[in-house]
């Protein structure tokens, strides 16, 4: 049977991205946010996940401003490396894991999620990033990935109850596919950051420390975190936290932690980075 | 579990934070062909036609002229007043080539220079900017 082994959190922030493609991950700068990421490196090529399920948000690349699905999952076979105004990354393509995927959208809906189905779509930086950070520069990506894009912009976005509750389906979804798959959740975006209006560069290290915390052991407390705690503590576009719910609520009851990171500043932006496995 | 069963009351509390637009229905309402002209910049052949004449490029949109008005003048916290969300407008400045964090020092007080150093020394706290009533 497949099931899941372990969490991810991590940021996303595009310039990790360009740090990467351009080869400054080592400078003075970008440096001490890798640094943070060498265990995981490590750690992954040794559990080499058969497929993440890689909760991200995205960033006006696929979706417009027409269609605002809450939850939409990829079920299709690849996807290519969004053009966000500036070509698309130089990154391989990304493998889906379309049987997978679909038992999971059905499993979902039969759960009474509503998942919106996506065939077709290009993936942009809320996905490469986190692939970067932790596999490199591979040729081909070393893992089949199913995208799990939520609506972290148009309010109001999915409560962090309902984020994590998703994240409980998603386990009952893996353990009930048939193949022997080794599958990782990782939920990406924030730390803490405001990209807009007057208060941008708002950042919250005490916050967003004590959010990693509770995504530890058995507490519950973070599913209850309401929006609005988010917009004040941690910025407009700290809200993408609630995706690491999704993450932390597919571990069931209980984590340990087996790494941990956090750095400020990225460009705008708070680094976090968490590694978790359930504890059965 | 997570709170709010009104939406008015949901929405309300959104109006407290300091220097902040949340991007609310209304707001995407308002801004909803803002947003789709700066997401048509994602194409290469649209971007050309925008270098060569903005003005022009806008009048195909069914903009107000307000909102042609501040993205013509680059006035990132009007776009926001007037219905735009920071991931469509980044289109905008990413079309004029500007780092996604010297757009965000154009929304401050702040040179681009003075916001990275701010950020460079652990970025703006949250003290005093969670709540214009609570003053906290």
């Amino acid at each position: 049977m497949a099931r899941i082994t372990a969490g991810v959190g991590s940021s996303h922030v595009p310039l990790l991205g360009v740090a990467v493609d351009q080869g400054k991950s080592g400078d003075a700068y970008f440096g001490p946010i890798f640094a943070g990421y060498e265990w995981t490196r490590a750690w992954e090529a040794e559990q080499k996940p058969d497929v993440v399920v890689l909760v991200y948000n995205d960033h006006a690349s696929a979706f417009d401003a027409n269609i605002i699905p809450t939850f939409a999952i990829g079920c299709g076979e690849r996807y290519k490396p969004a053009d966000e105004g500036w070509g698309p990354r130089p990154v391989p393509d990304v493998e889906g894991h379309a049987d997978l995927a679909w038992h999971i959208a059905q499993s979902l809906i039969l759960d009474d999620f509503d998942m919106t189905i996506i065939n077709e779509m290009d993936v942009d930086h809320g996905l490469t990033v986190p692939l970067s950070m932790m596999f490199g520069q591979p040729d081909k990506w070393p893992v089949k990935v199913i995208p799990l894009a939520v609506n972290v912009v148009t309010y109001p976005v999915p409560s962090g109850n309902r984020c994590w509750a998703l994240g409980e389906a998603i386990r009952r979804a893996v353990a009930s596919f048939p193949d022997d798959l080794n599958v990782q959740v990782w939920g990406t975006g924030g730390m803490s950051h405001q990209l807009q209006g007057p208060r941008a560069g708002l950042l919250n290290r005490e916050w967003d420390n004590r959010f990693m915390d509770l995504l530890v052991g058995d507490s519950q407390e973070a599913r209850a975190i309401p929006h609005i705690e988010y917009l004040r503590e941690t910025g407009s576009e700290g809200i993408e936290m609630v995706m690491w719910l999704i993450m932390r609520g597919a571990l069931g009851r209980e984590t340990r932690c087996l790494h941990r990171h956090y750095h400020i500043p990225c460009s705008n932006t708070a680094i976090g980075h968490l590694v978790l496995e359930p504890v059965e | 579990m997570s709170g709010h069963r009104d939406i008015h009351e949901y929405l309300a509390e959104f109006d407290d934070i300091p220097g902040t637009r949340v991007y609310t229905a209304a707001r995407a309402r308002k801004g909803y062909h803002l947003n789709q002209f700066a997401m048509s910049l994602m194409k290469a052949e649209n971007r050309e036609r925008w270098k060569a004449d903005e003005r022009a490029y806008l009048d195909q949109w069914p903009l107000t002229e307000e909102q042609k008005q501040a993205v013509l003048a680059r006035d990132y916290n009007r776009m926001l007043d007037l219905g735009g969300n920071i991931y469509f407008l980044s289109k905008i400045f990413s079309t004029d080539g500007i780092p996604f964090a010297e757009a965000c020092s154009t929304m401050t007080d702040m040179t681009f220079p003075e916001y990275r150093e701010m950020m460079m020394n652990g970025g703006r706290s949250p003290e005093g900017n969670r709540s214009i009533k609570g003053g906290y």
